[in-house]
């Protein structure tokens, strides 16, 4: 028998008894359902999380330390290569070679430090951190009250919006309603911040015994002694910087792992040669003129590169660490999430699968004159097998197809309630639920397949009824 | 099937050589059909008499290739049934016999014309050339008006009617019936036996009727063959019916 002749026939009879058929359809409908429910879930869940991490910047970075700094992230990973007292100094002009990698779009210095900021005479101590005028873009910056810095040299900062409370002497709300960045903004925006902080001056060999002595007491990871003597002072400045800016940033979500609540801008922040934690133990680059870095941050063009622009750093006798390191076990956790709730899933399907086996048994059983007489007038056994494959796949299709739309509507349901829920509680609104293209047509061929080897019994044996008892049967 | 053309009146068309059939019911076997030795010629209308469970309508299910025999042979247009692979032999019944049962065999959730076109899906006629056919069939039969009512909505001897339009859509050379007036009464039993005979005279057709009511056979059959306990107890000519009945070489013609 033609397809299109199959067809029309099974169709004809799941249409015969319509209440049996359609309940055993509607059974396929909720394994799907469920099926898609559960995977949709986990898929989404999993976009959720991606999403945040991606708008946090961190996806397309890659930070590169020099082995000479022991305090590594990741230091378990880092095999092989120069040892660290042979391995190369991060600075301006390894910053510039790696700049100049494929996919990278820049690589700039990470500069944060913990100092003293006066507004209105009143100290506030906070971290500093430097940005590259990129960060403009960053989506952190899209809701900023103010303007970002003016040129990269710009005696300017952005301050965070806890930062600004504190400077208001308002103590921040915790939870539900908390205080909108443009109430906060006006009265700091234009105002001046007095930073003091200390400078590092490179010092002439000679005037140098006492700091000097300082220095090799408490240098620890360098250890290397054939440095001719240096030195390095430290000087106590204080620098007049202009609030541009008040962001609503969430200080955990922004570039780097370093909390800052204040920013500065990236070439201001180098020129004025701030005292940092490392340059105790590295004193072979604190005492030289040229700028030497704690860390890099180097942005990619797209977070597939990742990978390929850690190795090559890694080549180059650095360090590096990307979070995708750190989501690569977070993938693994949603892979096995897809695979628990996609078991789940199936189990209402293989339930259902039951359920069509049951339907064509008794459907044979009630048929079994009529396939006698199919026979007495010529059908072949595949004629008869093919007739009860085409009932099976034609309810494995349409139960897939509405398993689908249900599954898709009770996720929509899902979460427009989780949303509601979530306003109530003054929460920003998720879409935790994703129903992917792959899954619409995976569920439906997966239905399709569930329901044909369903029929494989049943049709095997309606194609085996012996014609001359069927038609004997009343 | 390409026999189909012209058919030879008095060549053999069935030849049931030691035919059996034997069932076994728990330790008892029962012998359906016991050493049968039959020959029916093309064209002949034959008709097989018996009481019930003479075993008639076993031979008939044996020649329709419903059944297969437990040892001997039937030999039909010259294949050996016996031989036949279960596909071939569900080519035979689509191409080579039509068959009439009793109670009319329609398909109850088709219309007249869905059930008469069935053997022709199964044949894979195209769908346009099965419309006509189908139409044309029940043209014949007298049922064109009620090509789109389904069975129940129909008397017993419109059924028959319609049973006998299916039989023949695939052009057999080969018409079994098995008591095909049995459920109808005299009046639509006579309407029907007419058109069967019609079928035998006109398009040649080899008829195999399976009956009881020997009055029956008498008036249409040419041939009376009895049968008790699966045995072949009576062969004879009809004398009654032979003389009312020309029986002459014609061409088969499409139904």
């Amino acid at each position: 028998m033609k397809l299109p002749d199959l067809t029309e026939l099974a169709v004809r009879n799941l249409r015969e008894s319509l209440l049996r058929n359609s309940l055993t359809t509607v059974g396929i409908s909720v394994g799907v359902a469920s099926l898609v429910a559960m995977l949709s879930l986990g898929i989404g869940l999993q976009q959720l999380a991606s999403r945040r991490l991606m708008k946090s910047g961190l996806f397309d970075t890659v930070v590169v330390t020099s082995r000479r700094d022991l305090r590594n992230f990741g230091h378990e990973e880092e095999r092989g290569g120069p040892a660290p007292g042979e391995s190369r100094i991060l600075d301006e002009s390894t910053r510039q070679e790696i700049e100049h990698l494929p996919n990278v779009l820049e690589a700039y210095p990470d500069i944060r430090f913990i100092t003293e900021l006066r507004y209105e005479d009143k100290p506030h101590l906070t971290m500093i951190s430097a940005l590259p005028e990129s960060a403009k873009s960053n989506d952190a910056f899209e809701q900023m009250q103010g303007h970002f810095f003016s040129s990269d040299m710009a005696a300017e900062v952005v301050i965070q919006k806890a930062f600004a409370e504190e400077l208001l002497g308002k103590t921040p709300k915790s939870g539900l309603d908390e205080t909108d960045v443009a109430s906060l903004a006006p009265p700091l925006l234009g105002k001046e911040l007095v930073m003091r902080y200390a400078q590092r001056e490179a010092s002439p060999a000679s005037s140098s015994g006492a700091a000097k002595g300082a220095a090799k007491d408490t240098s620890v990871a360098s250890g290397d002694e054939n440095l001719a003597s240096v030195a390095y002072s430290v000087v106590s400045r204080e620098h007049k910087l202009k609030i541009v800016g008040v962001a609503d940033l969430d200080p955990e979500s922004m570039r780097g792992p370093t909390r800052a609540r204040v920013f500065l801008p990236l070439k201001l922040a180098e020129s004025l040669h701030v005292m940092q934690p490392t340059d105790l133990r590295e004193i072979s680059r604190a005492a030289t003129d040229q700028p030497a870095y704690s860390s890099i941050s180097v942005r990619v063009k797209n977070p597939s590169q990742i990978r390929s622009i850690e190795d090559a750093i890694k080549k180059m006798g650095f360090n590096t660490f990307s979070i995708l390191d750190a989501t690569r076990s977070l993938q693994q956790f949603f892979a096995v999430l897809d695979l628990f709730l996609g078991i789940f899933g199936s189990l209402a399907l293989a339930v259902a699968s039951i359920g069509i086996v049951n339907t064509l048994v008794m459907a044979i059983l009630e048929r079994r004159r009529e396939i006698g007489i199919m026979k007495a007038i010529g059908a072949s056994d595949g004629d008869v097998k093919k007739l009860f494959f085409a009932e099976a796949g034609a309810m494995g299709i349409l139960g897939g197809v509405v398993g689908v739309a249900l599954g898709w509507a009770i996720g929509q349901a899902i979460n427009l309630g989780t949303n509601i829920y979530l306003k109530r509680q003054a929460l920003p609104p998720e879409h935790f639920w994703a129903v992917p293209w792959w899954l619409v047509g995976a569920a439906i061929v997966f239905a399709f397949v569930v329901s044909l080897l369903s029929g494989l019994y049943p049709a095997g044996r309606a194609a085996r009824l012996d014609p001359v008892q069927a038609l004997r049967y009343e | 099937m390409g026999t189909s053309g012209t058919i030879q009146n008095g060549s053999a068309a069935i030849r049931a050589e030691q035919l059996c059939r034997h069932y076994r019911m728990g330790d008892a076997v029962i012998r359906a059909v016991d050493g049968l030795n039959l020959q029916v010629r093309a064209g002949e209308f034959v008709a097989l008499l018996g009481s019930s469970g003479s075993g008639k309508s076993s031979v008939l299910n044996l020649i329709a290739g419903l059944d297969r025999p437990t040892s001997g042979s039937v030999v039909v247009h010259d294949r050996d049934l016996a031989k036949l692979s279960r596909e071939e032999l569900a080519g035979y019944r689509l191409r080579t016999v039509g068959m009439v049962f009793q109670s009319f065999n329609l398909i109850a959730s088709m219309t007249l014309a869905e059930n008469v076109e069935l053997p022709m899906r199964f044949a894979e006629v195209e769908r346009g050339k099965r419309d006509s056919l189908a139409r044309e069939a029940l043209a014949r039969v007298g049922l064109q008006e009620r090509m789109n009512h389904r069975p129940s909505e129909l008397s017993g001897g419109e059924q028959q009617r319609a049973a006998l339009a299916r039989a023949l859509i695939n052009r057999p050379q080969l018409l079994l019936a098995d008591e095909p007036t049995g459920n109808l009464d005299s009046r639509t039993g006579t309407e029907i036996m007419n058109m069967v005979r019609e079928f035998n005279q006109q398009l040649g057709m080899t008829v195999v009727m399976v009956t009881h009511e020997r009055a029956l056979a008498e008036r249409y059959a040419q041939r009376l063959i009895f049968l008790a306990d699966g045995k072949l107890v009576g062969d004879e000519a009809n004398s009654v019916a032979a003389s009312a009945v020309r029986v002459e070489p014609s061409e088969a013609v499409r139904p």
